[in-house]
C-alpha cells in the first residue's frame, strides 16, 4: 500500500479498488511498526482518521461528490493549528495549547476529504535544520536513525519518507521544506511567499513564512498545491487573483518546457561536499540531453543571505514570540513574585535554547543603537539578493543548484555550534528573502546511499512551470522510486 | 561598526527579551552570539549606500474592509488555553503595589 503515490490512492478510492479506511489502517499498521523508531509524530489522531475515511468511502459508495485529496492519509507539521489535539511547535510552552481554530491550510485539506492522521515533529518553532530543537521529541531520518530528517519540517519529510502517511505539509521560513525534503530523498516545495495562506500557522518570521506541500512525486506536490493555494481574507498578505490567477497544477505537469534555459552558480555553490556536486553535474547532464541550455552566471549577493536571513528572520521572531507571556494561553511559571517574572520565568522555563537565542539575536538586532547596523543593514542586503534573482529570472527559466551543502549529517554532530547549524541553510534562504518558489526533488545517492536533493528556482508566482521543469527531471530519472532500508 | 557582544551586553538584551536567564547561559550566549555576530557583520562588504531595505517582497497595499460586526470567538474558547481564569477574566499577578495611586 505504502508504495502507492498520495494521486494513485486517491485515484484508487475513487474507483472502489481500495478503501480510504483500508488505507488509513495501513498507515496506522505501519505508524505503530516504524514510528518508535522514526519519531515522526508529536501526535497522532487514530480514532478521528478512521471515521474521517468511513465517512469518505460511504460517500463514494453512495456516488456523491468527494475532494480532490478523498480518503488520502496526510501528516500536518505541529505548527499548523488544528481544533482536534493539541498545537505545539515542538515547544514545551504550547505542549497543552488546543487551538480554538483551524489553520486556513488544514480547513482546506479537510475540505478536500483529506485524512489527517497526525501533527508532525519539528524543531521548536520552526527555529532550526536538523529537528534535534524539538522541545518534545527526536526524530530520525529513515534512510539511516543515526541521522537527522533535517529540518525544521523534519518530522514531516520523515513520515513521508517512512511511509507514515502518503503526503504532508510542511513550513518553509529559510528552508525548512526545501532541506529536510533533500534528506529524506522525498519532494518539498515552498511556494511563493503570499501563495498560500498563513492564517493558522504559528508566525515565526512573517515576511519569510511558507506553508508548502512534502510528497513523494510531483503529481501530487501538484495535487496538493491545488488544495492548499490561493487567497484567504484572513491573510491580508496572501495573494488575490489579480497579482497570481488560481490555476490547475496538474493539468499542464505533463508538458515539457520547450527551449529551457538553465543557469547555474558554480561559485556560489563550490563549497558543497563532493557527493553533493556530483549529483548535481548528473542532474545538469539529464537536463542538457532534454535539450536545456545551461549557463553558468554569477549571483553576487547570494554570498550574503545567510547573515541577512539570520538578522531579520531572528528580529521578526523575537517580536512574534513576545506573545508568549504566560498570561493569555501557554506555560505560566508557578508561584512568579510579581508580574515580570509572569513573562520572564514563563519563557525561560518552557523555551527551548535556540529559540531563547535567536530571541535574544534579533532583540539585539532590533535594539537602540544596533538598529542601522544590523537589521536595516540587512533589509538593504535583502534587496540586493532579490535584485540578483530579478536579472537572472530575465534571462533564465530557472537556477537549478544543491538544497543543502551536505546529506544529512549525524545526531548531535552540530548541535553545539549553532553559526555550523546555520550554514546548513545557504542553498534554501535566497528564495525566502527574494519570496520566490523552491522545490527539493530527490536526485542522486551518496556513497553512505543517503539522498541528494536537487533544487530549482523560479520566478515568482512560477510555480505552475517550475513543477514542469521538475517533472522533466523525475521523468527521466527513477530516484524518487527508492525507499529508504528501514521500509 | 559595533563591537562584538559582552556579558553585560547579553544581560541587557536578556531583560529586554523578558527571558531569565542563568550565569552559565549568559556565559554560553555571549560568545555564540558574539561568533554568529561576527558572522553576520560580513554584510558590511557591501556598499548599501544607495539602496532602499526591503522588508517585504511582493508589491502589497494595505488592506481594507468594512468596520462590520462578525462572529468573534467567543469567551469560553477564548479562555479556554488560560493559564488560570477568574470567572470571565484572565487571572494574572497584581501589576500595582498597594498604595501606589495612579
Amino acid at each position: 500500500m505504502e508504495q502507492l503515490s498520495a494521486k494513485e490512492l486517491r485515484d484508487r478510492i475513487a474507483a472502489g479498488q481500495t478503501s480510504s479506511v483500508e488505507a488509513t489502517m495501513a498507515v496506522f499498521e505501519r505508524i505503530r511498526q516504524f514510528e518508535p523508531t522514526i519519531g515522526a509524530y508529536i501526535s497522532t489522531c487514530e480514532e478521528k482518521a478512521l471515521e474521517a475515511a468511513a465517512d469518505v468511502d460511504k460517500r463514494i459508495v453512495a456516488g456523491e461528490p468527494v475532494g480532490q485529496l478523498a480518503g488520502v492519509p496526510v501528516a500536518v507539521k505541529d505548527n499548523m493549528c488544528t481544533t482536534f489535539g493539541a498545537t505545539t511547535c515542538a515547544s514545551r510552552i504550547l505542549e497543552n495549547f488546543h487551538a480554538p481554530y483551524n489553520a486556513t491550510v488544514v480547513d482546506k485539506l479537510l475540505a478536500a476529504d483529506a485524512v489527517i492522521v497526525g501533527k508532525a515533529n519539528m524543531d521548536e518553532f520552526a527555529m532550526g535544520s536538523s529537528t534535534e530543537n524539538s522541545g518534545l521529541k527526536q526524530t530520525v531520518n529513515p534512510w539511516d536513525t543515526s541521522r537527522v530528517p533535517g529540518g525544521s519540517s523534519g518530522g514531516a519529510a520523515a513520515a513521508v519518507a517512512g511511509g507514515l502517511c502518503f503526503a504532508a505539509l510542511g513550513s518553509d521560513t529559510g528552508g525548512s521544506i526545501r532541506q529536510p525534503a533533500s534528506f529524506c530523498g522525498v519532494v518539498g516545495l515552498k511556494p511563493t511567499y503570499g501563495r498560500v495562506s498563513r492564517f493558522g500557522l504559528v508566525a515565526y518570521g512573517s515576511s519569510l513564512d511558507q506553508i508548502g506541500p512534502i510528497t513523494q512525486t510531483l503529481a501530487d506536490t501538484a495535487l496538493v498545491l491545488n488544495v492548499i493555494a490561493g487567497h484567504d481574507p484572513a491573510d491580508s498578505t496572501s495573494v488575490n487573483e489579480a497579482m497570481a490567477a488560481a490555476c490547475d497544477y496538474l493539468e499542464e505537469l505533463e508538458e515539457p518546457v520547450e527551449k529551457l534555459k538553465i543557469a547555474i552558480v558554480p561559485e556560489y555553490t563550490a563549497g558543497a561536499d563532493e557527493s553533493v556536486q556530483r549529483a548535481l553535474s548528473d542532474a545538469i547532464e539529464v537536463y542538457k540531453k532534454l535539450g536545456a541550455e545551461i549557463t553558468e552566471i554569477d549571483m553576487p549577493h547570494l554570498d550574503y543571505a545567510t547573515a541577512a536571513y539570520y538578522v531579520i528572520a531572528t528580529a521578526e521572531a523575537s517580536s512574534n514570540l513576545a506573545r508568549y507571556d504566560g498570561v493569555h494561553y501557554g506555560h505560566r511559571t508557578q508561584s512568579p513574585k510579581d508580574y515580570v517574572e509572569v513573562y520572564s520565568k514563563s519563557r525561560a522555563e518552557a523555551f527551548g535554547q535556540e529559540v531563547k537565542r535567536r530571541i535574544m539575536l534579533g532583540t539585539y538586532a532590533l535594539s537602540s543603537g544596533y538598529y542601522d547596523a544590523y537589521y536595516l543593514k540587512a533589509l538593504k542586503v535583502r534587496n540586493l539578493i532579490r535584485g540578483d534573482f530579478t536579472s537572472a529570472f530575465e534571462k533564465y527559466d530557472c537556477i537549478i543548484m544543491p538544497v543543502a551543502p551536505t546529506t544529512a549529517f549525524k545526531i548531535g554532530e552540530k548541535t553545539d555550534d549553532p553559526l555550523q547549524m546555520y550554514l546548513s541553510d545557504i542553498y534554501t534562504i535566497g528564495a525566502n528573502l527574494a519570496g520566490i518558489p523552491g522545490i527539493s526533488i530527490p536526485c542522486g545517492f551518496d556513497e553512505d546511499n543517503l539522498p541528494v536533493g536537487l533544487q530549482i528556482l523560479a520566478p515568482a508566482f512560477g510555480e505552475e512551470k517550475l513543477l514542469r521543469i521538475a517533472r522533466m527531471f523525475e521523468k527521466e530519472t527513477d530516484w524518487h522510486k527508492r525507499t529508504p532500508p528501514i521500509v | 561598526m559595533a563591537e562584538k557582544i559582552d556579558e553585560a551586553q547579553v544581560r541587557k538584551v536578556a531583560k529586554l527579551s523578558r527571558l531569565e536567564l542563568t550565569d552559565a547561559e549568559v556565559g554560553e550566549f555571549t560568545g555564540q552570539l558574539s561568533a554568529i555576530l561576527g558572522y553576520v557583520e560580513k554584510m558590511n562588504e557591501l556598499d548599501t549606500e544607495n539602496v532602499e531595505p526591503l522588508a517585504h517582497c511582493l508589491p502589497i497595499s494595505n488592506v481594507f474592509r468594512p468596520d462590520s460586526v462578525k462572529e468573534s470567538l467567543g469567551t469560553e474558547k477564548a479562555l479556554a488555553n488560560a493559564p488560570q481564569r477568574d470567572g470571565d477574566f484572565f487571572k494574572v499577578p497584581k501589576i500595582l503595589d498597594v498604595g501606589s495611586g495612579a
